[in-house]
């Protein structure tokens, strides 16, 4: 690495044109929004620029309260069934045959390379009321229902009622598990897979049983990697658009979809603005948490 | 036990002439316990089947059924003939090309100087750079639609291709970082030894090795662009219909077989790319630990 001092020219040649880039169509962007987070909106729905607090204040009122507290009520779900789910499949794949291990991990990745609009549309097919997961379940119930009249209890079940699946709480957060699932799995890998195995063979050769171990040893020493994956799952899920406006209905909506109506047909851009940086400030703190997490685990080498 | 007796998970092996004739699970041999594969199969079907009908179905000979009614091109056809779908398309290519080619050159600078030099702020500047990379969308979004209303920009095809450049322009950094890591310094100091100056040398040593990062990161950028939905439905207007966006309408109105057959266009002309981008990152690795 080369002091910049020393090569003035060729650092200014490398550094500003991206430099000037993301300044002019990033940051002074996101300073505009910053200031408009202070200011109001004017009778016609022009933005005012101002100082006060109040639309952060207008955030805790009971309405904006209650989509924001169910975003992080659908966040901490879908993270949580992340975890649960992808610790079992990252121990799986850090333990396999190297062959394997490629496949399983491709497997994993393939997902991310598909659009993320037609992965979380591709769930209106399967929930929605003729959809893949109705005419299962009724051809079950069919199947009971024939068994049922064969036994001599006809019209016990009566006709299958197709389930409301679709635009609700539970269709955002399948979704969301969904396109998720992978980042929570790599970080999980990447911890697990250079974990040193001997201290899982002591603690099993020393009585303990696979769920001990699994509890008081793997878990311990994947803290690392765990705690990545739940941050970045939490965040990303917390912003979350998409899934809400597709599935979610009126039931589902998250902080997303109240931006996007601010700068829409509200027309209230300085509140919008407001609750696009209360993600951005959880955001911020989440990202210093976890680097916070990341030294400190470098600092403890072995254990 | 034995003195020297080897032991495996509390059981010992070796001791007792009992051979188990099926191969024996071994205690940390996870991805062969059955309740585990049964639960990799589960993810497994939860992750991949949606994908999988859609693509199927995009096939299926029935205009909304869930049941196989025979194969048919016929959606791809009417896809293709969809005037605003093929205009949609049009646009996608002409944002995702010019984003491409200025976030390539403007990431690949930024990559190399930032493993290149060392300067105040060295870290500031990495975490600010990777902003555009972790901030959520629809921020991002919102606040380029906001900077465009402010400056009096109208919203269309220039506004689209202006803001994929920031955000994609960081993924080229990483990737030409990437690569860069497994450069090795020599060369260039050879290079100066034998009275190449400084261009010559970054021409002829550095550039050369860089090309496979360049193509690498000229793909996702492509994919990135091409894929990219939440930002663009901020900052397009109405004449600048992307593919994504195009589809998201129409999934608005109802999914139907046509939708899927677009989609599943999307969905193969993506995977390729980045298939495609990964072989050569993988290969151009490959050299690297050959030498």
């Amino acid at each position: 690495m080369q002091d910049w001092r020393k090569n003035k020219l060729v650092f200014a040649i490398f550094m500003a044109p991206a430099s000037f880039w993301l300044i002019l169509f990033f940051t002074i962007p996101l300073a505009i929004v910053w200031v408009y987070s202070f200011g109001g909106r004017g009778p016609e729905g022009q933005t005012l620029i101002g100082f006060s607090f109040d639309n952060d204040r207008r955030a805790l009122e009971w309405i904006h309260l209650g989509i924001i507290w169910k975003s992080v009520v659908i966040a901490t779900i879908t993270t949580t069934a992340c975890l649960v789910l992808g610790f079992p499949l990252a121990l799986a794949i850090a333990f396999a045959p190297p062959r394997l291990k490629n496949v399983l991990l491709l497997l994993v990745i393939l997902p991310f390379w598909t659009n993320l609009l037609i992965r979380t549309y591709s769930w209106i097919a399967v929930l929605r009321e003729k959809g893949f997961l109705n005419f299962g379940l009724e051809w079950f119930w069919n199947q009971a229902d024939l068994v049922l009249t064969f036994v001599g209890l006809p019209d016990l079940l009566g006709d299958f009622q197709p389930l409301r699946l679709l635009y609700n709480l539970p269709a955002v957060v399948i979704a969301l598990i969904h396109v998720h699932l992978p980042f929570m799995v790599l970080p999980l890998y990447a911890t697990l897979e250079k974990l040193d195995k001997s201290y899982l063979e002591a603690s099993l050769d020393l009585g303990a049983s696979q769920w001990r171990t699994l509890f008081s040893v793997t878990v311990p020493l994947a803290m690392p990697g765990i705690a990545s994956g739940v941050l970045l799952t939490f965040i990303l899920s917390l912003g979350s658009f998409l899934a809400p406006d597709l599935l979610g209905g009126t039931e589902g909506l998250m902080i997303g979809n109240l931006i996007a109506h601010q700068f829409g047909p509200s027309r209230d851009w300085a509140f919008g603005s407001a609750l696009s940086f209360l993600i951005m400030y959880t955001t911020f703190a989440v990202l210093w948490i976890r680097s916070v997490v990341a030294q400190r685990s470098e600092g403890g080498v072995g254990i | 036990m034995k003195a020297g007796t080897l032991t495996r998970g509390g059981r010992a092996i070796g001791v007792t002439p009992r051979v188990n004739l099926r191969r024996r699970v071994l205690p940390l041999d996870y991805a062969r316990r059955r309740s585990l594969q049964a639960l990799l199969v589960g993810i497994f079907a939860f992750l991949y089947f949606p994908i999988v009908a859609l693509v199927a179905f995009s096939f299926n000979d029935s205009k909304r059924n869930v049941t196989w009614q025979g194969f048919t091109f016929d959606y791809y056809i009417k896809a293709f003939n969809n005037s605003s779908l093929h205009e949609a398309f049009i646009n996608s290519m002409i944002i995702a090309g010019t984003a491409t080619l200025v976030s390539t050159v403007l990431g690949a600078m930024l990559g190399l100087g930032l493993y290149r030099f060392r300067f105040p702020a060295r870290g500031l500047v990495d975490g600010w750079i990777s902003l555009p990379i972790v901030i959520p969308e629809v921020c991002m979004g919102v606040a380029m639609l906001a900077f465009f209303a402010a400056v009096n920009i109208p919203l269309g095809l220039f506004t689209i291709t202006v803001s994929h450049i920031a955000f994609i322009a960081p993924f080229v950094a990483v990737v030409i970082r990437a690569r860069m890591a497994g450069f090795d310094e020599s060369l260039e100091e050879a290079s100066r030894d034998l009275g190449a100056d400084q261009w010559q040398t970054f021409w002829n040593v550095t550039f050369p090795f860089m090309i496979p990062g360049l193509v690498a990161g000229a793909l996702l950028a492509f994919t990135l662009s091409l894929d990219d939905f939440v930002i663009t439905f901020f900052t397009s207007g109405p004449g600048s219909t992307t593919f994504p966006i195009k589809i998201y309408s129409m999934v608005r109105f109802s999914v139907t077989p046509e939708v899927n057959a677009a989609s599943t266009v999307l969905i193969v002309l993506t995977l390729t790319l980045t298939v495609i981008a990964m072989i050569i990152q993988g290969r151009s690795g490959k050299q690297m630990v050959e030498k």
